[in-house]
């Protein structure tokens, strides 16, 4: 085991390229799904929210969270399917991408509807006692006091999409699963090491990144003092 | 004014919230809904800014319908204060305060200016206050800041869901004393919803009694408690009613309005006549501006020295806008028989006694009874 550590570390200091192409496809991967998948879920969040959505909300985060059980290779494996089916390719960015949205929304989504649900009903009575339309007690009222909690989700989001990501080398998409994947076959534990720590130490570093984001999305009136 | 004619909320469900009230409220009346809680005041008070939709009747602000018109432009032209909960967390003082003017689409700098009036007006320092958060501020300072929000637009109607309820009694009452001298200088229209008895006879000019959904008794504090309609509104006044009377009447009503006085220049002796004539033996000090600065009780053997020389440091005063059980209670714990009445400049207004107190408490009475 210790001689596989050191030999990691000897591939590390060959290869340092090699390593950082490997973490940036990866990181490309995890930023372009988690963006769409922050922009789908914020907005269905906010949707399924609004009055008289009880049921259609109760219904999408059904179907969210069912989504979310599915074993990854096992969506990786049916979304090859359909988009071959329909002529796109079935393999690389794109199964991947989409794969990693439908992961990666949930945790948003659900932040997102709860945190405005969560907001006193108080206020938003008075900010429509005071003439606010529903778009502007959405905008000034509701979704700057649960802006703290839909942070949390994409913060959520992000870390899980980033320990998903590694199985898209599965499906030719590179990033940090491909060394993982040729240690495992060619029985190199060197390259297992390299792959699943840098997978860890990018994990750890966007947990803190967010931790910051998320104190700077949380409005000051809100801070515990 | 405000017009509520035969005004129904009943449910979906069936549940009839309010039944048929009907009242009125002058342009510059302060009209109070009272009652136990589920009475369904403050439904009724929702119901003129169309927060709760009105089943049947109509309810007109200044001879309009309120139904006709845009319900958004409607609430920007009322004013809304509920308990301090109210406040926006997320938003600083400032922000909370232009929160309408932001929606009418004013100026900053108008803005800006707007609220910094108000502070003064609610008696906060705008430096300090302006850019704190709700959080950062006491309980009364967030009343305060809750009264100035829902002035900031400067609407000629109020509504006020106990906008008093959850702070403690003592700066209630520094509150309520506030707000009305705050409303003699705006003169809003003003429904003010509380379940607190002593708030309403304090603060209504009118009191909308209601039981159950219904208005029971519709009229001034003092019809309300010298002549209750049924026993449901009696016993909500209370037994104590010889003592409830002292929070109707204000010091300005019974007051004696030419009390003696005396120039701080001048020998106290100038005063003897005026004093004399009253038939009592002090005079109040004042200076060329009419503005209080002593108390003198006749000593003959001084009477041919400067009245400043002479008099004492008024130990209380009292202004012209407090209630009798205020000025009662001030007389009893500084253990004075006579308590000069001043204005906001200080300027002396008249003076109170204990036998005023009393004459107007029983003319109260007499009056109301016959």
């Amino acid at each position: 085991m210790l001689e596989a550590i050191v030999e990691a570390w000897q591939f590390v200091v060959r290869r340092p390229e090699l390593v950082g192409q490997y973490t940036l496809a990866h990181m490309w991967l995890v930023f372009v799904a988690g963006a769409i998948a922050l922009v789908l879920g914020v907005g269905s969040g906010i949707f399924i929210s609004g009055r008289g959505r009880e049921r259609l909300a109760e219904v999408a985060l059904y179907i969210a969270e069912i989504m979310m059980t599915v074993p990854s290779l096992a969506l990786f494996g049916l979304l090859m399917l359909i988009l071959g089916g329909i002529g796109l390719k079935a393999i690389g960015f794109l199964p991947a991408v989409l794969a990693l949205i439908v992961y990666g929304q949930l945790p948003v989504l659900r932040n997102t509807y709860t945190a405005i649900r969560q907001v006193d009903p108080a206020l938003i009575e008075v900010g429509r006692g005071m003439g606010m339309t529903e778009t502007q007690v959405l905008l000034r009222v509701k979704f700057p006091l649960a802006l703290p909690v839909v942070m949390a989700g994409v913060r959520n989001s992000l870390v899980l999409l980033i320990g998903i990501a590694t199985i898209a080398a599965f499906i030719g998409a590179g990033g940090l699963g491909v060394p993982i994947f040729r240690g495992l076959t060619n029985n190199r534990m060197d390259l297992i090491i390299v792959g699943g720590v840098t997978v860890s130490i990018l994990a750890l570093v966007i947990d803190g990144l967010m931790t910051v984001v998320q104190r700077l999305a949380t409005p000051r009136g809100l801070k515990k003092r | 004014m405000i017009k509520l004619e035969n005004v129904t909320k009943v449910y979906p469900d069936g549940t009839e919230a309010v039944k048929d009230v009907s009242f009125e409220v002058e342009k510059g009346e302060l009209c109070v809904l009272l009652g136990p809680s589920g009475c369904g005041k403050t439904t009724t008070m929702k119901m003129i800014n169309r927060l709760i939709p009105i089943s049947s009747g109509a309810i007109y602000l200044d001879g309009e319908d309120v139904t006709k018109v845009n319900e958004n432009e409607l609430r920007r032209n009322i004013g809304y204060a509920i308990q301090e909960i109210g406040l926006f967390p997320h938003m600083t003082v400032g922000q909370n305060i232009e929160t309408v003017p932001v929606l009418k689409g004013w100026a900053k700098a108008k803005r800006r200016e707007r609220a910094r009036e108000l502070l003064g007006l609610v008696r906060l320092d705008p430096d300090e206050t302006l850019g704190k958060y709700p959080s950062e501020l006491s309980g009364g300072q967030r009343q305060r800041v809750g009264l100035a929000r829902a002035l900031a637009a400067d609407p000629p109607t109020l509504l006020m869901d106990e906008p008093f309820g959850a702070i403690d009694p003592i700066t209630r009452v520094e509150l309520q004393n506030e707000f009305l001298k705050i409303q003699q200088e705006i003169t809003k229209t003003i429904v003010f919803v509380t379940h607190d008895i002593y708030e309403a006879i304090k603060m209504g000019d009118k009191i909308a009694m209601m039981r159950d959904g219904r208005l029971v008794q519709f009229g001034t504090p003092a019809e309300l408690t010298y002549r209750p309609k049924d026993s449901f509104v009696e016993d909500f006044i209370g037994a104590d009613r010889a003592l409830k009377g002292l929070q109707l009447i204000r010091v300005k009503d019974v007051m004696d309005a030419s009390p003696p006085t005396v120039r701080a220049d001048e020998k106290a002796a100038a005063g003897e006549e005026g004093m004399r004539g009253k038939g009592v033996d002090w005079l109040a000090v004042i200076d060329e501006n009419g503005r209080l600065t002593g108390w003198l009780s006749w000593l003959d053997s001084r009477r041919e020295e400067m009245a400043r020389d002479v008099m004492t440091p008024p130990q209380v005063v009292a202004n012209e806008s407090m209630v009798l059980n205020e000025a009662l209670s001030m007389m009893l714990s500084a253990n004075v028989m006579t308590l000069p009445v001043v204005d906001a400049r200080n300027r002396l207004r008249g003076v109170l006694t204990f036998d005023d107190i009393r004459r107007g408490l029983s003319e109260a009475s007499e009056g109301q009874e016959t």
